[in-house]
Parts: C-alpha cells; structure tokens; sequence
C-alpha cells in the first residue's frame, strides 16, 4: 500500500511535470499557425518564408533591416546581436531547441516582427516562417 | 486508506514547498567580492532575458530609478523591440531594484552613487560618471574596433564580465 500510494504520487508529479514543459515542435507550431491562418499546413510556403526571412526593410533609423541582418545569410549559422552576442542558429537541423516553446516562439516573433516589419506578423507568415527554417540544411 | 492520506499530504507539501520556493523575490547576494567584483547573483529571469543579447548587465551598474525607467520602455530598448510578459518583467525588475546602485549591497554600487546626482536616472550604464572615469584612458577608435563593436560589450575586453568580474587583471582588449 505504502508502495502503491508512492507510486501514484510519482505518477501525478510525473504528469503535472509533463504538463509543465508541454514540447512542442516545428511541426506542431506549423500545424497551429495554418490553423490560426485558417489554411491546410499544405499552404504553408518555405519560398514564402525564405522571402520573408531575406527581405530588407527600412529600419527605425533608416538603416535596412532584415531577419538576416543578424541571424546571417545562412540560418544553419550562428548570427550576432546587435552588441555583438553570439545567437545560436535559427534552423533546427543546426540547433535542434528553436522551435521547441510556443512561448518563446512567439514572444521573438512579437519582437523581432516589430524590430523588421514594424508591425506584427500573421500566423501565415510564421507558418512560413518555420516551414522554411524547418528544411534548411 | 492512511498511507493515502499520507501520499497526498507528501505532495501537497512538495508542490507547497516548490510554489514558495518560486514565488519567494528571487535573486540572492554571495556576499560583495570587492571593489572590482560583484556579488554573484542568481535570478533565473534576469540571466535568461538579458543575457539572450546581450551580458546580463549587473543591478549594480544603475540606481533604482534607471532600472525603473528601462524596465518600462522595453518595447524601445534602444531601438529594438524587447519587450516582455508582465510576470517576467516584475520578477526582473524586483530583482534589480533589491541589488541596484543605490540599495547598498555592493561596494561597486557605492562607487557607481558617488557623483551622481539624487534625482539623476541614466538609461546606459556608460553614460554615469563612475563608468566614464573607469575608461577615460579608452580612446574612440579603440571603442568602435570590430573585435569590441561598442562600449556596451563589456565582455570584449572584461573576459570574465559575465561572472560579474570587474578588475584588471582580467581585462584584455583585442585588437
């Protein structure tokens, strides 16, 4: 009995902790955007993304700003902060933790979305977003 | 039927335990490693924030009201967007307000106060008087070198900066 109710114990932490870090993945935060979006995950475009990603714009100061401005041409590479912090790659196949917290996804897509675009971007173009990211190599 | 009883009051006790222990102001002082040397500090939301662009810069580096003042502007850090949950920017704030300048904690936080006006909120620890007197000897074109980038990178040339360690012997500046 001792064991038993040890057991269950563990077994409700175990699940409250799971709850806790509820993992998510590329895949499952493609699946959300495109229903956010109201499309099939099979509208979601890598090209799309790609384009977006590139992009410059005119930036607060004037200067162009892009995604790649600081994450590097290349999203399997390392890019840096405008301080000059290392920023650990964006595309999973080089850095398997992005894509991996909704939170955190999307407290950078609020940020940096502002910082490029000036204004937020649509669940269709983070679907995009992650579509590509998700098959750069 | 006890040893239920007895389960779920383990668990109540745990999860009572790991609520306080996360909702208790988090960030402690290690004690004041000196002049050039400050406190270790641990707040899991200040390290994990602000150091994802940059150093976590140390509380002690401003007063109270120029944390006061950048934690309610960091929707324009700067000129970017750094902008956080509620929770997370009380928790950070609290943290910095308890360790800052002007809270006493540190020996390198009386230094930054000396000089500064009392009404005085500098929004960049390179702008108080104290920092500018550290480095009077930098010149600007050793500042704008590629290998440092700006005097906001104290860890170009302070090699243990994210340790919170200030002194000499650990500067080298690249070339």
């Amino acid at each position: 009995m001792i064991k038993r109710s040890f057991l269950s114990a563990l077994a409700i932490l175990g699940m409250a902790s799971a709850v806790a870090v509820a993992a998510d993945t590329p895949a499952s935060l493609m699946a959300q955007y495109a229903k956010q979006a109201g499309v099939p995950v099979s509208a979601l475009s890598a090209p799309r993304g790609a384009a977006l990603y590139r992009t410059e714009h005119p930036g607060r100061d004037g200067q162009a700003v892009s995604c790649a401005g600081c994450h590097t041409a290349n999203p399997t590479q390392a890019g840096r902060s405008r301080v000059g912090k290392r920023i650990e790659p964006l595309a999973p196949a080089a850095n398997p933790q992005r894509f991996t917290d909704a939170a955190k996804v999307e407290k950078w897509f609020r940020r940096n979305c502002q910082d490029v675009l000036q204004r937020e971007c649509s669940a269709q173009e983070k679907g995009d977003f992650i579509a590509w990211l998700s098959q750069a190599r | 039927m006890n040893y239920l009883l007895r389960g779920i009051g383990v668990i109540a006790t745990v999860g009572a335990v790991s609520l306080l222990a996360f909702s208790l102001p988090s960030g402690e002082a290690h004690g004041d490693g000196g002049g050039n040397v400050l406190p270790r500090l641990t707040n899991k939301a200040w390290q994990q924030e602000c150091a994802s662009c940059h150093i976590a810069y140390a509380p002690a580096l401003l007063p109270k009201a120029s944390w006061r003042r950048l934690m309610g502007g960091l929707d324009q850090h700067f000129g970017e967007n750094a902008s956080l949950d509620p929770a997370t920017q009380a928790d950070i704030l609290r943290f910095l307000e308890a360790n800052a300048a002007d809270s006493g904690t540190s020996r390198m936080g009386n230094r930054v106060m000396q000089g500064m006006n009392p009404n005085e909120a500098p929004l960049r620890i390179t702008e108080t008087r104290w920092f500018v007197r550290k480095h009077d000897e930098v010149s600007r074109a050793t500042w704008s070198r590629k290998s440092i980038g700006s005097a906001a990178n104290c860890a170009a040339c302070h090699r243990q900066a994210d340790q919170g360690v200030f002194d000499e012997d650990t500067v080298r500046i690249p070339k």
